[in-house]
């Protein structure tokens, strides 16, 4: 028994170092941009924009798609590569076959495995032509020297061997088959969720070893440190999202009744306002169709919330009265702060020059399962893309002390939700605090 | 009476809580430098320190300040001896209608004292948040650029830590 045992052990150790020892593909010279047709380029464009690639691949003050941005995750910190047509540092001696080899099966044109924050697990999903699309981009963009620092994972990560195993667990390679009964647009929608937008990536919750759960597609998870939203039947946002307000969210970042992006979203809005409008409009039919109609519970938070918004002051509504309320000293310090810092622009909702203050009643952030978002907002406020006119708060980091923080937010959440106040906040507004 | 330390000196100030820190500086002590823009933290002329940030003073009711002390750009220098920062003001001539300067200065103190040897992008990216509308941008950057290295080389001659000077 002990010999099979032994035999199957070394079967499956064959098998899986088979799986993970791929061959590497010729380096070529690098093509000349002439030989790219430019409505070909064109389409890659906008697909890299709405896939979102400058948010890991291209840093803040670093030239475009040249790498080097530290992406945290739950295993350590991974930093985007650089993409740009350079031979020795980039990816210009890559081949189109080494292109979607590493699209679709997330290998290097050297064959070493891709570890999956590349989210080639989505990619995966790509037509070949748009595949051809976006080789075509990225082989026309400015060569550039740059190595991206050496990523600090948790042992054993470092053996990427190991990635062996989540492909053959998590990766589902190819396109997927359209659902004829859905029009069209819908279609689309789905697509460039499902490959290019890679929205699951953040949006559904993962599992221990970083995969995505396929039971609850889109029920929200995390992205660096913030709560990624649910965008199916558990959508959180008290007003029930329309197909407009979603298009003009993802396009601009601010939907007056819901939210106006900020962390991780705010580079995905910002790539996806180069995006074609019209994929824009179709990733927001798809959504909309996977939040579903409004159940009756959310029916009666959005009335509930629209009534306090109605209010001139979020002092003067009808607290939550779910779960124990905070102390009194603190309700009174979180309610001083909010009086002085933040009731100038957000209890009048007015139309300032950068737009309307959202009434906070129907922001988002509040009725979220956990405070990190509405911290890091306050903290950071919301600043709109260099040079761009737009959404503006601002940060609050230093002003106010940890302790007047945490009771801003447990007052924000008793006033301006119906819902339980949130565990922990001070505990979330320390942790957040030596995080950032 | 609430108790408040600005520029050093420990005060009594027989204000309602609520009331902004700007209001108090101005209105209370007598301190112009922070100015009034737009009352919503939107343009950053009310600037000050609090606890060694750069806050909004508009957007800070006096009782949040609690012990922390504040500095105003009148804790920098005076006219007669002005401080490293408002001495590059000067010398990048960084003022047209002058209205953003006292914000502006102390936005680019806190950033000093925090890193006294910013790049050029980390100058640009903390000083983001203040607005000049006579298009000083440019000579604000440079002032802010020649304070910082100014205060590098004294640090180097005098080995003091940051070459600070007035209050």
């Amino acid at each position: 028994v002990l010999f099979i045992l032994f035999v199957i052990v070394l079967l499956a150790l064959a098998g899986f170092f088979a799986l993970s020892v791929h061959r590497p593909i010729e380096q070529i010279a690098v093509p000349p941009a002439s030989s790219f047709s430019r409505a070909l380029v064109r389409q890659g464009a906008l697909l890299a924009a709405a896939g979102d690639c400058a948010s890991c691949h291209t840093t803040a003050t670093g030239s475009a798609y040249a790498g080097g941005v530290a992406l945290q995750t739950p295993f350590g910190t991974i930093y985007g590569t650089n993409i740009t047509p350079e031979p020795q540092t980039g990816i210009g001696s890559w081949s189109e076959a080494a292109f979607r080899r590493a699209m679709r099966e997330g290998i290097s044109r050297d064959g070493q495995l891709l570890y999956p924050a590349f989210p080639y697990n989505h990619f995966t999903h790509l037509s070949d032509q748009d595949i051809d699309a976006l080789y075509a981009f990225v082989m026309t963009r400015d060569p550039v020297v740059a190595t991206a620092p050496a990523n600090q994972l948790a042992f054993p990560l470092q053996f990427r061997p190991l990635v062996a195993g989540w492909n053959l667990l998590y990766l589902e390679p190819g396109p997927l088959p359209p659902q004829d009964q859905q029009s069209a647009e819908w279609n689309r929608g789905a697509y460039l969720v499902a490959s290019a937008g890679h929205c699951a990536a953040c949006h559904s919750p993962h599992n221990a070893l970083g995969a995505e759960s396929t039971t609850a597609f889109l029920g929200g998870g995390d992205a660096e440190g913030w709560h990624a939203t649910a965008l199916n039947t558990a959508s959180p946002s008290p007003v029930h999202w329309t197909t407009d307000a979603l298009a003009l969210y993802l396009r601009t970042g601010i939907a007056a009744d819901h939210a106006m992006a900020a962390g991780p979203m705010q580079g995905v809005v910002n790539n996806l306002a180069q995006a074609d409008p019209a994929d824009v409009q179709a990733i927001a039919v798809y959504i909309q169709s996977i939040m579903g109609p409004p159940s009756a519970e959310q029916q009666a938070r959005e009335t509930a919330a629209r009534g306090k918004a109605a209010q001139d002051a979020l002092a003067a509504v009808q607290p939550s009265s779910a779960g124990p309320a905070a102390d009194e000293a603190t309700l009174a310090l979180g309610a001083t702060v909010y009086a002085g810092s933040c009731a100038g622009c957000h209890d009048m909702g007015r139309q300032l020059s950068s737009n309307t203050a959202l009434r906070l009643s129907l922001a988002v952030a509040l009725h979220l399962p956990d405070p990190r978002n509405l911290i890091h907002i306050i903290r950071r406020g919301i600043q709109p893309p260099d040079g761009e006119r737009g959404r503006w708060m601002p940060p609050f980091e230093g002003s106010l002390t940890d302790e007047e923080l945490a009771a801003l937010v447990v007052w924000l959440r008793r006033q301006g939700t119906d819902a339980p106040p949130w565990n922990d906040v001070a505990r979330t507004v320390k942790e957040t605090g030596n995080a950032s | 009476m609430t108790a408040i330390n600005v520029n050093g000196r420990p005060q009594q100030v027989d204000a309602d809580p609520a009331t902004p820190l700007l209001y108090v500086l101005r209105d209370d002590l007598q301190l112009n430098g922070a100015k009034f823009g737009c009352g919503l933290g939107q343009c950053g002329a009310c600037t000050v320190m609090v606890g060694g940030n750069a806050v909004l003073s508009c957007l800070t009711p006096l009782s949040v300040v609690g012990s922390r002390p504040v500095k105003t750009v009148e804790g920098l220098g005076t006219a007669g001896k002005p401080g490293v920062l408002q001495r590059a003001f000067i010398e990048e001539q960084a003022a047209q209608c002058g209205y953003c300067i006292a914000g502006m200065i102390m936005r680019a103190q806190a950033l000093l004292e925090h890193k006294p040897s910013p790049t050029d992008a980390e100058i640009r990216q903390h000083m983001a948040i203040n607005l000049c509308r006579c298009g000083t941008h440019m000579r604000i950057l440079r002032a802010v650029r020649r304070a910082a290295d100014g205060l590098q080389s004294a640090a180097a001659t005098t080995g003091t830590p940051n070459g600070q000077r007035g209050a």
